[in-house]
Parts: C-alpha cells; structure tokens; sequence
C-alpha cells in the first residue's frame, strides 16, 4: 500500500544516457501538500529527475512512484494526474487567454459544464478575468506565468512541476505567484519546484540540492544553512556543491 | 479520441488567425493555374523563322507560303547568304531557317528530287521537333499533289484516320489543369503540415503538450484535421476556374473524385507530418518539402509522361501518391470513369494514406526522448 500521505517516493532513481550518469540513485520521499525545492547547477540532474516524474523519460534503474502511480509502468496515466509548467512559455501566444484555458481544459478530458465551471474557478483564482480576450502573445511575463498556472491547474492535478516557473518575472509579480503556491499547497497540492534565486529556495518548505546527477542535501532551507555552519542558504549551497566536486575529482 | 475535438478547435483557429498562410494557400491555386494555364502550351507554334531564297521564283515562293500556313513558322525575315541566316539562328532571333537553293524549280521541273534544306536550333528539343514535323508535313503534303497529279489520281491509296478520345481539340488546359489540382494539393499541403509539428517544437509548446494525456494519434489527426477543409477549397477554386476560365471538361463522377481527393489530401498532409518528425527547425521542414515536392512535379506524370522515363524511375514515380492521384484525377474529369477502371489507384492511394500517418505516430514517440 501506497501512504497516501506521501506524494512521490524515488528508490534508487537512476538515469543513464549511455555512458553518462545523469542522475544517480535517488531516494526521496515528499509529502502531500509540500513545497519542494530542487536545487542545483545546470547540468546536475534535475530537469533529469522532473522528466522521469513527468513520465517523460523511463527510469534506466530504481522506481519512482508519483501520486500512487508508478512512472516505468504507467507513463500515460501519470500525465494525468500531474500539472507542468516550464520556464518557457509553452501556451499558443496566437490564442487569447480564453482559447488557451479552453484548450488545455479539454486535453485535460474536462467537457461542457464542467469544464466551464472549472475555467470560471481557476480564472478567479488567478485573477484572469480582465485579461480573458487577450493573445496570450502580448501578456507580459508575469501575466503569461499565471496563465500557464491556469492551463497547468484545469484538472486538479494532486502534484504540480514547476521548472524554473519565476525566470523573466518582475519582483512583484514572483512575490504573488510564490502567495498563490503556498495556498495550493495549503489546499493539499504538492509542488515541486526547480529555481535559481536563493530567495525563492527559501520560501520552500525543503528543499534538494543536487550536484552531478545525486542529491548532496536535503531539508528545509534552515537545517541546510546550519547543516555547513554557513550564514545564508546561498553560502551552504556554493560550500557544498564545491565539496562534492573536489570528492569526484579526487 | 475525446481529445481530437480540442486539438482540432485550436489548429482551427490558429489557421483562421494566420491570414498570411491563409491567403497564400488560396492564393497559390489561382496564380498558379492562370499561369500554367495560359503560360504553358505544349504544342509549339509561330517558330521565328528566317529564310534564304537563292532562286526567288514564283515556286519558291510557293513553298514559303505552304511552310507559313502550317502556322508552325513565323517569318521574321529573308537574307541573302548562309553565314547570316547562320548568325539568326546563332543568336536566337530565329529558332529555324528554311534555304531554297537555286537548282530547287529547275529539279522540281526536271522530276529529280528537289531539296528543301530546314534548319532548325535543336537546343530546345520541344520546339525543334514540332518545327521537323511541320516541315516533313509540308514535304509530303506537296509529295502527294505531285505523285497524284502524275498518276492521274485524285483519291489517296491509303488513309490513317486518327481519333483523339477524351480530349478531342488536343487542348493542352485539359491535360495541365487536373494535373495541377493534384500538384498544387501537393505543394501547399505537404508544405503546411511539414511545419505544423516543428513550430510547436521551436515555440515550446510542444513540451507543454507532452506532458498532458493527448495521445500521438490525437494531436496528428487533430493537427491535419483542419487542412483537409483547405485542401477541398483549393481543389474546388482550380476545378472551378478550370471550368470556366479554361473550359476543361468535368465528365465523370464529381462526388467520386471529391471522395478520392479526400484520401489523396490525407496522404499529402500525412507525409508532411512524416516531414515534420525528421526535421528540428522550421527552416530545415521547408527545405524537406521541397526535396519531396520536385520528384512529385517531375516524375509523377504531371508535365513529363512517364511511359517515356526509363524503369527505374518509372517505379520511383510508383512510389508518389500524385502518379496515382493523376490518373484518377484525368480519368474522372476528361475520360469519365469510374471505380471499375480506378479501383487500384483509389486502394493504392488510401494505403498510402494510412501507412503514411501510422509512420508519423511512431516516428514521432522516439523525438520525445
């Protein structure tokens, strides 16, 4: 049995790319309604490990379990009960706000009433209304991010990915969409979330650091800061990452 | 299949709100039937033609006008030496040049064999030929006047009548503009959806899509769905204006060929999609198109037939959906018939059509890894 409590759960997650390890043995578990942050360089791994959450890529070893589904022996079905939203904007930016919400409801399998009563919810919940007639090619960055919240929230999703949701994304408007993560995780979203800005790290409940494809610390943003005797989340993480690549280099 | 509908929806409107595609997916039929239809004639008339008389008597000039009648030749001009009818043709101000030499009336007289020398600039094979024809024709016509008279007869001993079926005036329009129909669905059809399917790549949104349950049939049926409509429009504007503009016949069975030009159109979009899961970039899926599109205009049979190409390309032609598309299109519109003498095509058609999309679903799976 699955504890429905625990939303994803990885043993011994890893992924080859021929001779390349891209991510290596991961053990994680995350809760349900957990702000999770994974964190890490470019190249360490974790755009890897969203992609096998996703379905998207087979796990090369180990299991992965997300939202009560094994992702190697149901990658289809994974899709959905996962929302997904990357950096790059990935709406049409030649439909309106509407078409784009109306699009993705119906993908989602969302039909008649009550795909217009879900639009009608997540449109005031984002705070869309004004904006419905609008290409989504002339919203500003800010503006885009919250539709493509919209699009990735239509069916409910239990578990939510978000892939450096905040790049291009004026300091207002990031304080609001992190306020709006923090209330779907209080209604029992999990979210999982990959960032740069250290700020942002700090607003998860725990967070991952990854390095070379493995996890080279895990907890909240405070028991990694104290973890290194490091001041700041920013200082442990640059300790850490150059601990782990002066052990791979030795 | 729930989820054709909203992917349909979207392509629709993404198709409706990009005019300039639009307009030139409508606009490519006209401008290209008005041109070939009117720009393109097979049969090669009024061939610029100089002429060197050297025996400038009342035969000769007999022979002038009979060369002139035949319509094929047109002269430019006369000269009075070799080296300057020579220096016509070389320049290409006259495409023929027809010399009478000065012992022509006294042979024709005598009853030697008189020569009429053409000359024609055979670097363009098209209209040499026609103008060889017409000079070989005039010999003979004048042959049997002479052999006739001499004979005392004045009925001919043997007689070819020639019956051309299906396109009786030999009009070249009726040939070109149902082939047309076929190239330009071809054209624009395999070009459209060769994009249709990198553009989301390169706009990100294709990641976005693959991470929701759409499944690869539904967004490829969804993504060509819309361009069928298109197709059909374009297939309508060429018949129409052919018809009218053009007065190629339409004999056979419409509800027939609109039925086979849905298959036909299904393939070509088909073979986009297939164009658009090879390729990464937009740029790349255009030039793609264009490698596919050039065998189809040459070796399909539109402009060039091909019981004339040599085996191997004969069966490469066999490989195209337009060869098959062809016959059916010339069978119905000129000839009239129907699926007794179609059959093959039609079923070589749909299997094309379904062999086509089953490759795009499974070759696009592998570019998502």
């Amino acid at each position: 049995m699955i504890d429905s409590a625990i939303t994803v759960e990885t043993r011994h997650l890893t992924r080859r790319f021929g001779p390349i390890v891209a991510v290596r043995d991961l053990n994680l578990t995350i809760a349900q309604g957990e702000v999770f942050g994974l964190l890490g360089p470019n190249g360490s791994g974790k755009t890897t490990t969203i992609r096998m959450f996703c379905g998207l890529l087979a796990p090369s070893e180990g299991t992965a379990i997300v939202a009560g589904v094994d992702v190697r022996e149901s990658p289809d079905l994974i899709k959905e009960r996962i929302g997904y939203m990357s950096q790059r904007f990935g709406l049409y930016e030649d439909l309106t706000v509407a078409e784009n919400m109306d699009f993705f409801a119906g993908i989602y399998g969302l039909e008649g009433p009550s795909r217009r009563g879900r639009i009608a919810e997540v449109v005031s919940f984002l705070g869309l209304n004004r904006r419905l007639n609008q290409l989504a090619g002339t919203l500003s960055g800010g503006w885009k991010q919250r539709l493509g919240l919209a699009c990735a929230l239509m069916h409910r999703p239990p578990v939510l990915f978000l892939d450096e949701p905040t790049a291009g994304v004026d300091p207002a408007a990031r304080r609001g969409f992190w306020s709006t993560i923090r209330t779907l995780a209080s209604q029992g979203t999990t979210v999982i979330v990959t960032t740069h800005y250290m700020d942002e790290a700090g607003r998860c409940h725990r967070v991952g650091l990854m390095s070379q494809g493995h996890l080279i610390a895990l907890g909240t943003p405070d028991e990694v800061a104290t973890q290194v005797g490091g001041k700041s989340l920013e200082d442990a993480f640059i300790i850490l990452q150059e601990r782990d690549e002066q052990e791979q280099d030795a | 299949m729930k989820r054709f509908g909203p992917m349909f929806r979207k392509e629709f409107i993404q198709m409706r709100r990009d005019r300039l595609t639009l307009g030139i997916m409508v606009g490519i039929p006209v401008i290209q039937l008005l041109l070939f239809g009117f720009a393109i004639q097979t049969d090669v008339r009024h061939i610029p033609t100089v002429v060197l008389d050297e025996s400038r008597t009342p035969t000769s000039r007999d022979v002038i006008a009979a060369f002139q009648n035949t319509g094929n030749f047109r002269i430019v001009t006369h000269v009075d030496g070799r080296a300057t009818l020579d220096a016509w043709i070389a320049r290409g101000d006259a495409q023929a040049g027809i010399v009478i030499p000065q012992d022509f009336p006294r042979d024709l007289a005598r009853g030697t064999t008189a020569t009429i020398q053409v000359i024609v600039d055979a670097s363009d094979p098209l209209s040499s030929q026609a103008a060889l024809a017409a000079a070989a024709g005039v010999a003979q016509v004048r042959n049997l006047a002479i052999l006739s008279a001499a004979a005392h007869r004045n009925t001919l001993p043997l007689e070819t009548r020639v019956r051309p079926r299906y396109n009786p005036g030999l009009r070249s329009p009726n040939y070109i503009v149902p082939g047309l129909v076929g190239v330009i669905l071809t054209i624009t059809l395999v070009l459209v959806t060769a994009m249709a399917i990198v553009r989301e790549r390169e706009r990100g949104t294709l990641e976005q899509l693959i991470v929701t349950p759409i499944t690869k049939t539904e967004l490829m049926l969804g993504k060509i769905a819309p361009y069928v409509g298109v197709g059909l429009v374009q297939m309508t504007t060429v018949l129409l204006l052919g018809r009218f503009v053009f007065d190629v016949p339409l004999t056979g069975n419409v509800v027939l060929l609109y039925g086979v030009a849905f298959v036909f159109i299904v393939a070509s979009l088909a073979l986009g999609l297939f164009v658009s899961t090879l390729v990464r970039t937009q740029q790349q899926a255009m030039q793609a198109s264009f490698f596919f599109v050039l065998p189809n205009i040459l070796l399909s049979g539109f402009m060039f037939p091909r019981q004339a190409m040599p085996a191997f390309f004969q069966w490469i032609g066999a490989f195209l959906p337009l060869t098959h598309f062809l016959k059916v299109l010339r069978g119905i519109l000129l000839k009239g018939v129907g699926v007794t003498e179609l059959w093959q095509e039609m079923a070589i058609l749909l299997l094309f059509a379904t062999v086509l999309i089953a490759l795009s679903v499974r070759r696009f799976q592998k570019t998502l890894d």
